[in-house]
């Protein structure tokens, strides 16, 4: 037995690493929901869910549960093949994007054996990410043309003809950073952010402000989030390309929707942000800033621990407590001496992805939907000739700083 | 067999099935989207060759770009069943044995030529010498394709634009 495992180890961890990635994805993806529902509530001076459970937080199991067990009605005169491929085309790409992406520093040493950081280590990771990004388009433009409708294909076909359009900026803006580091691998390009002694004044969204002001724009567009989501615009296409969907396969898309917005995020912060850096020096002087997420865990669960004890309903007073202990316990765990220094590149990733996602939220709590007119001009009309003019302006520096 | 030669297997099986249903398939869609899995299986036929550079452009250009615009124009057009006329009969008696034919040369030719001497990209990684050979011995072919490309979509915009 030991012979066998020793002779499949690699095998083994990567399986190992898929599914703990995988578990974290799902989680967050269920949960985003909730946020999101939550902060577009709060935002407008309601309380969103909370009913299920306290502060809501059973709502993304409920909602699971409900989109289980619904009927589940296929309409006629679709292509049937093309209408069951589509919802499993879209979730897959949305989230195999997470496989290439570093999540910590260096490489991690488990039981004797040595593995990078990442679900998989590629040279080109950043090439990956672009081809998955390309393929996207096919699963919403064949839903929207299986379905068989009206609607739908019009919601399909303005969605192809975004996505196209936007990802060309969106591959542009990155031309920069890569002129600068020389590299496709992602990550090469946040080692390339950590300077002499680290900190964020080398992380990219200074040196490439253009670059990144494109590639987050687009990237909101590229994911078909609000303000724009016109693939899904109500008062004109009805659900736009998933009119014609239910049950668990309206429920793929709507993940796949979700999985986009944490991978879109996790390449902002990969590419401008640092990504696992943390944003403090690496210097004696800022060894502290190594209890942080210990310290952060400790705060939310004490926080939670005197709210959760005054809750208004008896079963929020007995299970929100309990939460606020096992977060407390965590934070604990993130202070020993084996834990502390893996935490770190895992951590900063995840608040800087917390960040971005609730500025998704913030911007579509925010922001009126784009006209499509208005939508193809500030793409093809302001966003690319800005991202051609940041090719040409980084090269131009790189070329004089090669020169002199 | 190793691991790799399974691999390749599966991946050409694909391609193959793929190509073989594109040809089957009497609607457009199906045969496009049956293009999207040849393209795709060749990709993961040239990771296996250590070809990654080639592979992630496979799919970027081709199963991305090219083939998004493929299935655009079939679905704007709503473009329904392929019809059999006498024509597309007589396309077949004289396809498929040109087919056979083209097979049996191509075949032929690659037998009789030995292993092809790969070449070993000893000096960094891939795409830089790849960008150094096109900047360098290749770039009056390299400029005279993007002129021909900037033609193309010059004559694009004229013809879109012709009835303002």
């Amino acid at each position: 037995m030991s012979a066998f495992l020793a002779s499949y180890a690699d095998l083994l961890i990567s399986v190992v690493k898929v599914l703990a990635v995988m578990l974290v994805l799902l989680t967050t993806v269920a949960y985003l929901s909730w946020f999101e529902r939550k902060v577009v509530a709060h935002m407008q001076s309601r309380w969103g869910p909370e009913r299920v459970g306290p502060y809501g937080l059973v709502q993304p199991l409920a909602d699971g549960a409900k989109f289980l067990f619904k009927e589940d009605p296929t309409p006629e005169g679709v292509d049937r093949f093309v209408y069951f491929f589509a919802p499993f085309l879209a979730l897959a790409l949305a989230m195999s994007t997470i496989a290439v992406i570093p999540l910590g520093p260096g490489q991690l040493e488990i039981f004797g054996h040595r593995t990078w950081f990442s679900v998989a280590e590629v040279d080109l990771s950043l090439l990956v990410v672009f081809a998955l990004t390309a393929l996207s388009v096919y699963g919403v433009a064949l839903a929207g043309w299986a379905s068989n409708s009206k609607y739908p294909l019009l919601g399909g076909l303005r969605s192809s003809a975004q996505m196209l359009s936007y990802e060309l900026s969106m591959t542009m803006s990155v031309v920069g950073i890569v002129l600068m580091t020389n590299t496709f691998s992602l990550r090469q390009i946040v080692e390339a952010q950590r300077g002499g002694h680290g900190g964020l004044q080398h992380w990219f969204f200074l040196s490439q402000f253009l670059g990144f002001v494109c590639f987050s724009i687009s990237a909101v567009a590229e994911t078909n989030r609000a303000p724009f989501d016109l693939v899904e615009a109500e008062q004109e296409l009805v659900g736009g390309f998933h009119t014609e969907y239910a049950s668990f396969k309206f429920a793929m898309f709507f993940m796949a929707e979700y999985a986009a917005m944490v991978t879109v995020s996790l390449m902002v912060s990969v590419l401008f942000f640092g990504g696992y850096l943390s944003p403090f020096p690496d210097t004696p002087a800022f060894h502290w800033t190594w209890y942080l997420p210990a310290a952060s865990a400790l705060a939310g669960g004490a926080a939670l621990f005197f709210n959760g004890i005054r809750y208004h309903t008896p079963q929020g007073r007995m299970v929100l407590p309990v939460i606020a202990l096992v977060l407390i316990g965590v934070g604990v765990l993130c202070a020993l001496p084996a834990v502390i220094g893996v935490i770190q590149g895992p951590f900063w990733l995840a608040a800087k992805v917390f960040v971005l996602l609730f500025t998704y939220v913030w911007l579509r709590g925010t922001l009126p939907r784009l006209r499509y007119d208005q939508l193809m001009n500030f793409g093809w009309k302001f966003l690319l000739p800005l991202s051609l003019a940041n090719v040409l302006l980084t090269s131009l520096l790189l070329a004089r700083s090669f020169s002199s | 067999m190793t691991p790799e030669l399974i691999l390749f297997f599966v991946l050409a099986g694909v391609a193959l099935a793929g190509a073989i249903n594109l040809i089957v398939q009497t609607h457009p869609i199906h045969s496009a989207l049956s293009l999207i899995v040849v393209m795709v299986a060749l990709a993961g036929i040239y990771l296996l060759l250590g070809a990654e550079l080639l592979a992630a452009v496979q799919i970027i250009v081709y199963a991305g770009a090219i083939m998004v615009l493929f299935v655009f124009t079939i679905m704007l057009l709503n473009a329904g069943e392929e019809e059999r006329t006498s024509w597309s009969r007589a396309a077949t008696w004289v396809g498929i044995p040109l087919a056979v034919l083209l097979t049996v040369v191509l075949g032929w030719r690659m037998a009789q030529s030995g292993p092809v001497p790969v070449l070993a990209a000893e000096t960094g990684s891939v795409s830089r010498r790849l960008s150094e050979l096109l900047f360098t011995s290749y770039v009056f072919p390299f400029e005279l394709t993007s002129i021909l490309i900037l033609v193309a979509i010059l004559g694009a915009v004229v013809l879109a634009k012709r009835d303002f």
